[in-house]
């Protein structure tokens, strides 16, 4: 039985890794509590990223609300499809137009952090590397194939492949060792990184706008079902009394 | 078993201590129950206030907008019409608009900002219909009254001004929305005035 | 006053009789351990379901088009939508932990056995009738694991011979799972299961009352009219619906003492209830899969299709036989051998505590079994993890032929007259 239990425990990793992704994910960061770190993911959101994908689950003034931006600065600045502050997030483009651009329709990402999570967008928007065999002239590290162009090129400049002449079983290989950029974009790469984070944190609060008070409420609760079971466990103790 | 006495006192206030936080818990559980049952986002942003144009309004005319599901008059009032006011008085169940039936700003006369712009919730105080909007023909209705508002289901009669007429089922008052000019040429309907 | 509304009351309706029959002076054997509350959690589970299912009910929209957002709409837009979701899907999850609980239980102390085989067989019927509820309730979001995990479940049907293809045609009343099938699903789960559900509960109790509850000891606490004399009887009153006919020993009333034990143990599982609820609410994953997040496309499947875990166990015994109608008999097999445990276990001994070391032994191996299959369902069917599934499938099955054969002549240590408790 042991000996079975053993062996299952060595099955576990390989049975994990079965699933994972092939390329390795950066941690993201995410801090929901930096307001503004969400309101520049907002800002780039709607600036680089609503033009195809939708977040047509959530409404603007509910996110203006939640992340403290005023609500006329949020419609001055970050609404752009002439909607209303209480609509939803959409934009125009039909779902045929998509397909045609892209190959398939451009996906509604209101909850994409809850279906990838926050490492694997952080690693995604910052996977993009150049490949001429493409439509869009990119592919993506985390995303082979994808059928997107690299819409923040302007700010993280002209991403190629990288690789390293290393010794490996004593042959010398050329091993992939990341991404660099050939520095024509306006943010430098520790800018672009935090750009990619706050776009990271903007999709998972998007993904779970109620999370803070979520928490808080949780919190809460657990103070409120501390004193509720000592109580319910001394009155156990006192009744309990009568059968000793 | 034991023959301890009980000690009762500690008993009884363990018992109430447990209900009492019990009680409390199960009123903290009906909270999401109750306040689900409020107006969702989606609710209120469709009952969000409304802008109505009325740089093209003739006198005389009624523009019809729809404020919280509800259709809401907008009426350019000509003179002939606000002349009649005043001579109807004796007719009338709230002739000064005592009831509050309007906002503050909206207790005069006109039961309006502006003399000329009427603007009032299009549903009948008696039971939920809309009323008829008469520029003229009211005296079909009551003798002497060029125009007014005369309620097709139970036949209750208001003024231009939306102050409803003795001996008809209504009764009250035609109610005025929360209202303001944005400027010249725009009402915001559902909304005081300096209050965002 | 309150006497005069209870006096008023019980000249029209047996109040304080079902009161005292069923509570205040019910007699429940003192020797209780923790074991023993979950039955009493999966009631609250139970009424914890309804409850937020019926509120889900008044902002869901049962259709293709506007399921999906209709639940985006409870999570963002209406007030607290967020939370009464939360506690509907950990409620789900939370009732097969109480209920698997409650079931091995059972089986440690020989609750299945005589006179109780019909207690045990309305249990079981309520685990199956959960298990539809809760299948056809996963469909109703209409995510991409919704929609997928519907289309594989109703293919087993498929397996049966000759109406196999007809069947499944009908139970989705399309070529495909559509609106059709979304419709239906969800009168089921919102009326028909949970009124059979609640009709079982309500016999499972009523048939448990009638005979008494076992004990850890699984030792008799009704004990033969006049064997028992007075100074060893309880000093509390029971109804003379149990004493009339037996000598009841080593019992205590049911109110209040093991409803004051039950609100602790249900303290407790709040606790983990509500950190589910409010700090974790997907569970890794396994409460609430990632890719549901994704409305559901006839288009595309997933990369990888798990169930959920409740069903992961059975989930992997089917992928362990390589025919698939064998293996979705062998899957129902799993279920009815479960049943029939009653009949299975031919001894006379109940409690594991005074059962022979084999026994302990492949109860042991059972439940690992099911564990390991329960997390094999979850993983991709590797070749290796379809031997490891085939050699735990065999160990499961195992269990009920061993007990058969053993049980008939088990060497069993001396069962007490009484319960051992302190």
């Amino acid at each position: 039985m042991k000996k079975l239990l053993i062996a299952l425990m060595t099955l576990v990793p390989s049975l994990v890794f079965a699933a994972g992704p092939t390329v390795p994910l950066d941690e993201a960061e995410v801090d929901l509590h930096d307001k503004a770190s969400l309101q520049r993911g907002a800002q780039l959101y709607m600036n680089y990223c609503l033009g195809c994908h939708q977040l047509q689950y959530h409404r603007y003034n509910r996110t203006f609300e939640d992340l403290g931006i005023p609500q006329e600065l949020g419609e001055e600045n970050l609404q752009f499809t002439g909607q209303k502050a209480g609509d939803r997030i959409t934009n125009n483009m039909s779902t045929e137009a998509a397909s045609n651009w892209f190959g398939t329709a451009a996906p509604d990402l209101t909850n994409v952090a809850r279906v990838r999570g926050a490492d694997w967008i952080y690693t995604y928007l910052r996977s993009f590397y150049t490949d001429d065999s493409r439509p869009f002239g990119v592919n993506n590290a985390v995303f082979p194939n994808v059928g997107m162009p690299h819409v923040l090129q302007e700010l993280q400049g002209v991403p190629e492949k990288t690789y390293e002449e290393r010794m490996i079983d004593g042959k010398m290989k050329d091993v992939y060792v990341g991404i660099k950029t050939d520095g024509s974009g306006r943010l430098s790469e520790s800018e672009y990184d935090q750009a990619a984070l706050d776009l990271t944190s903007f999709l998972v609060y998007m993904g779970e706008p109620m999370l803070l008070e979520q928490r808080r409420i949780g919190w809460f609760v657990f103070g409120f079902l501390l004193i509720f079971t000592l109580l319910a466990w001394f009155l156990k103790k006192e009744f309990w009394k009568d059968l000793k | 078993m034991s023959n301890a006495p009980v000690d009762k006192g500690r008993r009884r206030f363990l018992t109430v201590a447990t209900s009492v936080v019990g009680g409390a818990g199960a009123v903290g559980v009906a909270v999401p129950f109750i306040a689900s049952w409020n107006p969702s986002a989606k609710a209120k942003n469709a009952g969000a206030p409304v802008e109505v144009n009325i740089r093209k309004a003739e006198p005389g005319q009624l523009i019809r907008v729809k404020w919280r599901g509800k259709p809401v008059w907008v009426v350019r009032r000509t003179p002939e019409m606000l002349d009649g006011l005043s001579k109807i008085e004796d007719n009338l169940r709230d002739p000064n608009s005592e009831e509050p039936q309007q906002p503050p700003y909206a207790q005069n006369k006109y039961r309006s900002i502006k003399e000329e712009f009427f603007v009032a919730v299009g549903i009948c105080t008696h039971l939920g219909c809309s009323p008829s909007y008469l520029p003229s023909g009211m005296g079909e209705h009551v003798e002497g009254v060029e125009s007014g508002f005369f309620c097709p289901c139970h036949g209750s009669k208001f003024d231009i001004a939306g102050r409803v007429f003795e001996s008809v089922p209504a009764p009250l008052n035609l109610v005025v929305p929360p209202h303001y000019f944005v400027d010249e040429n725009t009402i915001l309907v559902g909304e005081d005035k300096g209050q965002a | 006053m309150f006497k005069r509304f209870v006096e008023w009351m019980d000249a029209r309706i047996p109040m304080t009789k079902t009161w005292n029959i069923h509570l205040a002076q019910y007699p429940a054997p003192k020797n209780f351990n923790m074991w023993y509350v979950f039955g009493f959690l999966a009631t609250i589970v139970l009424i914890n379901q309804i409850l937020t299912g019926v509120w889900l009910t008044m902002n869901y929209v049962p259709s293709a088009e506007g399921a999906f957002a209709s639940v985006e709409y409870i999570m963002r837009d209406v007030e607290y939508g967020w939370l009464l979701r939360y506690m509907h899907s950990t409620g789900a999850s939370a009732f097969f932990v109480v209920v698997y609980l409650h079931m091995f239980r059972g089986m440690m102390y020989g609750s299945y056995q005589k006179p109780r085989e019909l207690i045990w067989l309305f249990g079981m019927f309520i685990f199956l009738v959960l298990m539809a509820e809760a299948f056809m309730g996963y469909l109703l979001p209409w995510g991409q694991m919704s929609y997928w995990g519907a289309q594989v479940i109703i293919s087993l049907f498929g397996a049966i011979p000759v109406i196999g293809d007809d069947l499944t045609l009908w139970i989705r009343g399309d070529y495909v799972i559509s609106g059709a099938t979304l419709n239906r699903f969800f009168a089921l789960h919102v009326i028909a299961l949970p009124l059979v559900l609640v009709i079982l509960v309500f016999l499972h109790i009523v048939a448990l009352h009638e005979v008494g509850s076992n004990n850890p000891d699984g030792v008799d606490t009704k004990k033969p009219k006049g064997t028992v004399p007075d100074e060893e009887k309880p000093k509390f009153k029971f109804h003379e619906r149990f004493t009339s006919k037996k000598d009841i020993v080593d019992s205590i009333p049911f109110f209040p003492y093991y409803i004051i034990k039950d609100m602790f143990g249900f303290g407790v599982f709040l606790f983990v209830f509500c950190y589910v609820i409010f700090f974790n609410p997907e569970m890794g994953g396994f409460f609430l899969e990632p890719p549901n997040f994704e409305p559901a496309n006839p288009l595309k499947t997933p990369e990888y299709i798990a169930p959920v875990w409740y069903f992961t166990p059975f989930y992997a015994i089917l992928r362990a036989v390589p025919d698939k109608l064998f293996g979705v008999i062998l899957m129902f097999a799993a279920i009815v051998f479960l049943a029939l445990l009653p009949w299975i276990d031919r001894g006379k001994v109940r409690s594991i505590r005074f059962r022979s070391v084999l026994h302990k032994l492949n109860l042991t191996v059972f439940a690992i079994s099911f564990i390991v299959l329960g997390y094999l369902g979850t993983q991709p069917a590797t070749p290796v993890a379809t031997i490891f599934a085939q050699i735990f499938t065999f160990l499961y099955f195992a269990f009920f032929g061993l007990l058969w054969f053993y049980s008939k002549r088990e060497k069993t240590k001396p069962v007490p007259e009484r319960v051992t408790s302190k």
